[in-house]
């Protein structure tokens, strides 16, 4: 008798103490079939639906930036693959105009190094530049973690999130990574081609595109992620008016040399490169057909032989704007999840 | 049936700690930080100077001459030191994990710090990192000193700043004559990582009871003279890169020294 009083006594203790488990699920990282296994690991930062919650208002609240005007989706707007959409480079705040083009957001956890010149080494740490640059948010974090802690919701949010209801950069920017690092863009038509999976079939033009793709332009462009994360130089400038890579490590071979953009999703983030100069897909052809200029740090890759650049016909062009539609992830762009909440 | 009581209880015990909070978001260092009684702690006291002269900020009184004759006055200093080691007598090393301590001279509480849990014995020496060891420096948010909100952090080309020093002098030829020196940088060609070792003058005993302290005097002056004398007419900027690794070279030798222990 006394013995089972004891175990019911347990049963009861155990289910209390599980309902003080606060309302959180974690949340399991979508890696797709066809990626390599990611970089960021989510141990240093569980998952969960809370966390990826606090991670999006974050990152649609405009109390992040100085005046209270813009948030991190002003210039990082999803229907654009959270690219900044017909903008050259990025506004800030009282109309600052920025030097560099916002890039996308997906797929950041596959990579080690941030930004056109890579200065940032890890995505916790990525939202800091453009929190605090006076032409961009214009913010610092003791003003945003002040404001935070003070603003109706965010303790008990972080509470629920990290089991107090401290708030500090560390949480906040932990926070802001599980939302940008759950962006993850792996379902457009190529995907499905390439996974054989139902709505993957390619047009004669666009398997045709897709293989002057892989003859011309895969070695930078590397699938699956359709970069392999190295800085080049194109062929822009022959003169460097913006250093790059060179500002980070100090090498002179790293002048006019920037990040190799991810291509996926290409035909929703116009204006193109560091400074956003090509606003179609087809100047960044011709430029790469017949637009070379020689600066010192050109790729070799771009220099065969005699010729500068990447020789593509008009046929060639069209066939691989075509390829490059197929790269538009439109469950990406429209998922509600990522969209801010009402 | 007492045993199964005692089972229950152990039973709710483990499940509620198990599930309380979580507390992988909580500082690493903290836990070094925090003072437990029973282990003993060690002291450490930074005295900023220059050359034989205290060091002190903003003061027109206080203005010092650098080995290429500059006048300067200073107006923010401060520095990282981590990766703490003890060495014994016998020349075993003991590693004083999460240690990661930033001064600053303008916060008088940052210049008496403590950290606890250390292995008692008899040590003839210290080593440390002046700044933040590659590993953390490229981690992911922290939190502590090493918030990037302490001012000590890059956000364009993330990483610490190890060693800030910023003044003004009549010789700089930069805005305001500003002096701003912002050592760091973790990654070859311009790694400023330095390694500060000294043998103590006389054996420091740490045990129980005892409050064992290690007084280091910290120059600034070491910054601007040694492998390069500094002309501030000609560098009086640095914020990581070639010019930063000179500075580092400077100081490497003469920022720090242990001016005495206690026991």
């Amino acid at each position: 008798m006394i013995r089972t009083i004891a175990i019911l006594a347990t049963a009861v203790l155990v289910g209390i103490s599980f309902i003080d488990v606060p309302p959180v699920h974690s949340l399991q990282f979508p890696q797709p079939a066809n990626f390599p296994p990611p970089v960021y690991d989510y141990r240093e930062n569980p998952l969960t639906d809370a966390g990826f919650r606090l991670g999006r208002q974050l990152f649609y609240d405009p109390l992040l930036s100085k005046d209270s005007t813009i948030s991190c989706g002003n210039c990082h707007q999803y229907f654009a693959a959270f690219a900044n959409l017909d903008h050259e480079v990025s506004h800030g705040v009282d109309g600052c105009l920025g030097t560099r083009n916002a890039p996308p957001l997906f797929n950041l956890c596959w990579q080690r190094e941030f930004m056109w010149d890579g200065g940032v080494k890890h995505i916790e740490l990525s939202p800091l530049n453009a929190l605090t640059n006076p032409c961009e948010m214009a913010s610092s974090l003791d003003t945003i973690v002040a404001r935070l802690r003070s603003a109706p919701g965010y303790p008990e949010q972080f509470d629920t999130v990290f089991g107090s209801p401290e708030i500090n950069s560390q949480r906040v920017l932990k926070a802001l990574a599980q939302f940008t690092g759950m962006l993850v863009s792996a379902n457009s038509r190529y995907d499905r081609h390439v996974r054989s999976e139902p709505g993957g079939l390619f047009s004669a033009e666009e398997e045709k595109g897709y293989s002057v793709f892989k003859a011309d332009c895969a070695t930078c462009h590397r699938e699956p992620l359709f970069t392999d994360l190295s800085y080049r130089d194109n062929g822009l400038d022959s003169i460097y008016s913006d250093p790059g890579r060179d500002t980070i490590t100090y090498l002179a071979a790293d002048k006019g040399r920037f990040r190799v953009p991810s291509l996926r999703n290409i035909a929703l983030t116009s204006p193109y490169m560091h400074d956003g100069r090509f606003s179609t897909l087809d100047e960044v052809l011709e430029h790469y057909n017949s637009g070379m200029r020689h600066g010192p740090n050109l790729d070799t890759i771009l220099q065969r032989g005699n010729r500068l650049g990447i020789a593509l016909d008009r046929d060639a062009r069209k066939a691989l704007i075509a390829f490059l539609q197929t790269l538009t992830d439109s469950l990406f762009i429209t998922d509600k999840r990522f969209q801010p909440s009402e | 049936m007492k045993w199964i009581m005692i089972v229950t209880v152990l039973v709710t015990m483990i499940t509620n700690a198990a599930w309380a909070k979580p507390s992988h978001f909580d500082p690493p260092h903290k836990a070094t930080l925090s003072s437990r009684a029973s282990a003993p702690a060690l002291t450490f006291r930074f005295r900023n100077i220059v050359d034989d002269r205290p060091l002190v900020l903003f003061d027109s009184m206080h203005v010092y001459t650098n080995a290429n004759g500059d006048p300067y006055i200073i107006t923010t200093f401060k520095y990282y030191i981590s990766n703490i080691r003890l060495i014994r007598k016998n020349g075993d090393t003991v590693y004083l994990p999460e240690s990661y301590l930033l001064v600053n001279a303008a916060d008088s509480e940052s210049l008496v710090q403590r950290l606890s849990d250390i292995p008692p014995g008899r040590y003839k020496a210290v080593t440390f990192i002046i700044g933040i060891d590659s590993l953390r420096n490229f981690s992911g948010a922290q939190t502590g000193c090493l918030d990037p909100a302490r001012g000590m952090f890059w956000t364009w080309n993330t990483g610490y700043i190890f060693v800030k020093m910023e003044g003004r002098s009549e010789r700089s030829t930069a805005k305001q004559n500003r002096l701003v020196f912002h050592i760091g940088g973790a990654k070859t060609p311009t790694n400023t990582i330095r390694t500060f070792t000294q043998v103590f003058p006389h054996t420091l005993k740490v045990k129980k009871g005892h409050q064992p302290q290690i007084d280091l005097a910290v120059n600034a002056a070491a910054l601007f003279r040694g492998k390069t004398q500094v002309d501030f007419s000609t560098l009086n900027f640095t914020m990581g890169g070639p010019n930063s690794v000179l500075i580092a070279d400077n100081y490497a030798d003469g920022l720090f020294r242990v001016a005495d222990v206690k026991k």
